[in-house]
């Protein structure tokens, strides 16, 4: 069975380079994520997804493939508990697109294994995350993203 | 910005939701794939694509020669979001206002 893909994609009144800081910058991201993301975004640099309640738990990490702001990031993405599978690293696209005087952001989440708990959690996860992006970057305020889980 | 009615619209006819439950199982299809165990014609389903593409519920990427379709079910997450997720907001205070009032109790 092949790797599964699923494709995200948001419409958000906001510049191109402000949803760029939005989703490298650990102290916005904290606000509509969860989670603070934390690298120096250079090709080849490893990135972290940690835990925004203060006990700065890793829960997702990844090498970064590509960054070229504002316009594409591109990210691979693991639980730490299977650092050691590459099979189960699966990958994840940022593409960012002026559109009027919007842009339209598309998450692409790629190389996932088929039924696994990876699959599932993203599948939640990712609409939820870009729903409150949007609303915070339009409002000033995020969601209560993880809400009801 | 997906204008709400275009999602609704977009849901209100059964060959789209159909579509819509074929990308859910199996996501990212050509059009042939989609079409191979739907009883409808490719210039049908080829419309109705159109419609859900407008309103954002479906989005294409090219792989080669192919396009590809994936549900996108972000709209309806905003959906969610502007009219249930106020309730959960709600509950979720009324739990912690409980909880500190259980709390306080206990401390008195």
């Amino acid at each position: 069975m092949p790797d599964a893909t699923f494709v995200y994609s948001i419409y958000i009144a906001q510049s191109p380079e402000t949803v760029w800081k939005a989703l490298l910058d650990g102290e916005f991201t904290r606000q509509y994520w969860g989670h603070e993301n934390v690298s120096d975004w250079r090709p080849g640099s490893l990135w972290e997804h940690r835990r925004g309640d203060g006990s700065g738990r890793i829960s997702i990490l990844g090498e970064v493939i590509e960054a070229r702001a504002p316009h594409r990031l591109v990210i691979t993405w693991a639980d730490p508990a299977d650092r050691g599978r590459p099979d189960r690293r699966s990958r994840v696209t940022f593409d960012i697109e002026p559109i009027a005087e919007m842009v339209r952001l598309t998450v692409t989440h790629e190389d996932l294994e088929p039924g696994s708990e990876m699959e599932r959690k993203i599948s939640s996860g990712w609409p939820r995350v870009l729903s409150s992006l949007k609303s915070l970057l339009e409002t000033g305020r995020p969601l209560p993203t993880w809400a009801g889980q | 910005m997906v204008d709400t009615d275009l999602v609704f619209k977009a849901l209100a006819d059964r060959s789209r939701r159909l579509l819509l439950d074929r990308l859910n199982e199996h996501n990212g299809q050509t059009l042939r794939e989609l079409c191979a165990h739907l009883d409808m014609t490719r210039q049908a389903a080829t419309q109705h694509l159109g419609v859900l593409e407008a309103a954002h519920l479906v989005v294409t990427k090219r792989r080669g020669r192919e396009k590809l379709h994936f549900l996108n079910p972000v709209p309806l997450q905003e959906i969610y979001d502007r009219w249930i997720s106020r309730f959960e907001r709600s509950r979720v205070r009324a739990m912690r206002e409980l909880k500190q009032r259980l709390e306080g109790m206990k401390s008195a």
